[in-house]
């Protein structure tokens, strides 16, 4: 802040402290009365008379206590305007150093695991390992995916061996490290709404489901121009673009007529975070591992 | 007597609407209180239902006991005060009324529009920007009709209470107006007039001096009246007063910025905000020690006296309250305690133990002078709502300290590599038996307001009447 400013905070803060400290003694220094007393100040109001009695010595230094305390926090800390403060405390450092001391302490734990493959961490005998994946997924992944990893309406399931991005290491590792984002453009306009119907009926049919033919068929040719370059021609699905198999009845959004339609007409936007500035290397090869052991077993 | 034809019988129409509609919105807050505290115990208390959602529900439960029930004990309470010490009739019945009827407007416009999700967000200050502007304006009114009454008084002094009262009218009114400046989009959506950190700041400038001036010093008033007066004794120290009085109001408009330790907030505010709260702990006790002491000489009175032993129980509540605050503005204490429960038991060891219990015991002191009844319809009942009172409070704020500090703990620890120990909803899990002890502490504070509804019902329409004389001004002896 400016030095005007700065100024401005401390006058005023000090000025109220010094203030409340002036009437404290100067009230002390006028008090008639040392010692308890039934003398009144003369006044009545509706009956009720105040007595001269002195303000009690142990308030009184506590008021002092408090008062001194404030100002030698204010000297030690940041908090008269610009002035840091003699200790140079400052809550940016503070948080500085407890990461510091967090990667001093824990990395080692991680390190232990860094070397093993992803294979190797599903053995046995590393089950701390994973264990610690686990631990980090819970911590980081399962206010989305759930806390088995089951997913959620939006939200991937990790336990199916359904994949959006590939299901193998370097693919988990990049998901982890960049995030994603899956868009699903709105097909309202283009198809209109006879056309969402009968599209919905065609990928109704893709996953063998109960829909109507005359329907599907009529859509085949729209799907083979709009849908085909991302879903594939089939409807499996393509992991670069991070589009969805439609042939194996597993939803993102739900696989209801009416779900499916409305991803035809408004579209879908899903985020996947990026971690790499939350995680470190090594604790992301462990929740990897985590992540694979979920839908090998 | 001739003295009556020169000084004009006080206005008690005016405290007798808001004497009972204080016990009326007591209830309906308090009854609004424990249904979202049940649901924290039973989710399925919201029946699905939008409106009776615990978001909605929450800030109607806080504007009804904040401002309907302690609203109108203040309103009711700063009329009776300041005629009777000043000596004087309110300066107009008519904008007195209308103080009532806006006040009560306010209220039901609140109780519809929050449960709609209409608000603005702040909390204690959600109501929408047309409500906002009709709460100036009869704030407004209030002020001028309880400072022209001071203004005309017939007494030489102004009397420590009335001291506390005009401070909070005054302050209320800068810091609603303040913290409400907002641009209207429509009828019913406004957004605010600050952005992000400032926002912020300003909101709990707001939030904390709304329980500094609204909850503290508006019922220091309150005691400063009520307290002598019923226990029959001269307040213990009027040099006390004057001191705790301006250190009190000077130190409480900077502790705001506790609220946001931790935050955004830059450093030099954070500080401030707690030196400052730190400072308070002794203005806010020479408020609790000028009560207690006026007892000194009268405390066999307490044995058979249970308005008083409301009056003198809220101050102990107050001076827990007022420690326990400075405390929990220390950055190191509030990094446990924030965002956890035991916030929650503070505010409740203030609004039931303090606010709650001292208006309970002004309007069990003023409802027979305003009716002309000799004494309230039952003092067994009265001794029974204070031990309901008191065991539903201690309740509350204990299993609210148990959780509080349960949560605290289990969100901070972590395993040998770093990670959280516990999710958030494990620590939900280990504070449900909080919540449902907290539940029952609330129930058995609402029926003690039940029982305070039937002992005021039958006081208004029966009992003994005495003279009226009591509503003419005595001839000023001293």
């Amino acid at each position: 802040m400016s030095a005007f400013w700065s100024a401005w905070v401390t006058v005023l803060t000090l000025g109220v402290i010094f203030g409340c400290v002036w009437l404290l003694f100067a009230t002390r220094k006028s008090q008639p009365h040392q010692e308890i007393t039934e003398e009144t100040v003369g006044h009545s109001f509706d009956g009720i008379e105040e007595l001269d009695n002195p303000m009690p010595k142990w308030w009184f230094q506590m008021f002092v206590a408090t008062v001194i305390f404030g100002l030698v926090y204010l000297l030690l800390y940041p908090g008269l305007g610009n002035f840091k403060g003699l200790l140079g405390w400052t809550s940016h450092g503070q948080w500085e150093e407890e990461m510091a001391y967090a990667e001093q302490h824990y990395a080692p734990v991680f390190q232990r695991f860094a070397q093993l493959s992803v294979e190797e961490l599903k053995q046995p005998e590393n089950a701390e390992g994973l264990r610690i994946g686990q631990r980090l997924f819970a911590n980081n992944c399962s206010v989305c995916h759930g806390v088995g990893g089951v997913g959620a309406h939006g939200f991937p399931n990790l336990t199916n061996n359904d994949w959006l991005y590939g299901g193998n290491e370097d693919a988990i590792k990049h998901t982890l490290h960049n995030g994603r984002m899956g868009a699903m453009p709105a097909w309202a306009d283009v198809l209109g709404e006879d056309g969402i119907r009968d599209m919905t009926h065609y990928v109704l049919a893709l996953s063998n489901r109960e829909h109507d033919a005359d329907s599907a068929e009529r859509a085949q040719p729209q799907f083979a121009s709009l849908c085909a370059a991302c879903h594939m021609p089939d409807g499996t699905g393509m992991y670069a673009l991070g589009a969805p198999n439609l042939t194996n009845d597993i939803w993102l959004y739900g696989g209801s007529f009416e779900q499916i339609a409305h991803s035809l007409r408004h579209g879908r936007f899903g985020v996947m975070p990026a971690f790499s500035g939350l995680l470190s290397e090594d604790q992301i090869h462990l929740v990897t591992a985590y992540v694979m052991s979920l839908s090998t077993n | 007597m001739s003295i009556a034809t020169e000084h004009p019988t006080y206005n008690y129409k005016v405290i007798r609407q808001f004497a009972i509609m204080t016990v009326v919105w007591g209830i309906v807050g308090m009854t609004v209180g424990v249904l979202i505290a049940a649901q924290l115990v039973w989710p399925a208390l919201n029946f699905d239902t939008p409106w009776l959602t615990y978001g909605r529900l929450r800030p109607l439960h806080t504007n009804a006991v904040i401002f309907a029930f302690g609203g109108c004990a203040l309103f009711a309470t700063s009329y009776y005060v300041v005629q009777r010490t000043c000596q004087t009739r309110l300066i107009s019945d008519g904008l007195a009324a209308f103080t009532f009827w806006g006040w009560q407007l306010v209220i039901v416009l609140a109780a519809i529009t929050l449960p709609l999700g209409l608000t603005s967000a702040k909390e204690y200050a959600e109501l929408e920007w047309p409500i906002d502007i009709l709460i100036t304006v009869v704030w407004v009114v209030y002020a001028i009709v309880f400072m022209g009454t001071v203004f005309k008084r017939k007494t030489t002094h102004i009397y420590v209470a009335n001291w506390f009262y005009m401070a909070f009218i005054l302050v209320i009114a800068v810091l609603h107006v303040v913290n409400s400046a907002a641009m209207p989009v429509s009828m019913f959506k406004s957004y605010s007039a600050y952005s992000g950190t400032i926002d912020a700041m300003v909101q709990w400038w707001y939030g904390h001096n709304a329980v500094g001036f609204f909850l503290t010093a508006g019922f220091l008033g309150m005691m400063y009246y009520f307290v002598p007066k019923q226990a029959n004794r001269p307040v213990y120290s009027y040099r006390l007063s004057i001191v705790h009085f301006w250190a009190l109001i000077a130190t409480y408009m900077w502790a705001g910025g506790h609220h946001l330790h931790y935050s955004a907030l830059p450093d030099w505010t954070q500080s401030v905000g707690m030196v400052m709260s730190l400072i308070l702990l002794a203005p806010s006790w020479g408020g609790m020690i000028n009560g207690m002491m006026t007892l000194s000489g009268a405390w066999h009175k307490l044995r058979t006296d249970p308005i008083l032993r409301f009056l003198v129980v809220s101050l102990s509540f107050y001076g827990m309250s007022t420690f326990e605050g400075p405390m929990m503005s220390i950055k190191t204490v509030n990094a446990l305690s924030h965002n956890t429960d035991w916030t929650v038991g503070h505010v409740h060891s203030g609004a039931l133990g303090w606010v709650a219990m001292i208006s309970i015991g002004a309007v069990y002191h003023m409802l027979p002078k305003l009716f002309g009844k000799a004494q309230m319809y039952s003092t067994g009942l009265i001794n029974l709502h204070f031990w309901m009172a008191t065991i539903g409070t201690v309740l509350y704020i204990v299993s609210m300290w148990v959780n509080g500090i349960l949560q605290g703990l289990m969100w901070r620890a972590v395993n040998q590599d770093g990670t959280l120990t516990y999710s958030f909803v494990q620590a939900m899990d280990a504070s449900h038996p909080g919540y449902l002890v907290r539940v029952i502490g609330g129930a058995i504070f609402l029926a003690g307001m039940l029982v305070m509804a039937y002992n005021v019902w039958q006081t208004v329409r029966g009992g003994s009447s005495v003279e009226a004389a009591d509503a003419e001004p005595s001839a000023q002896t001293a």
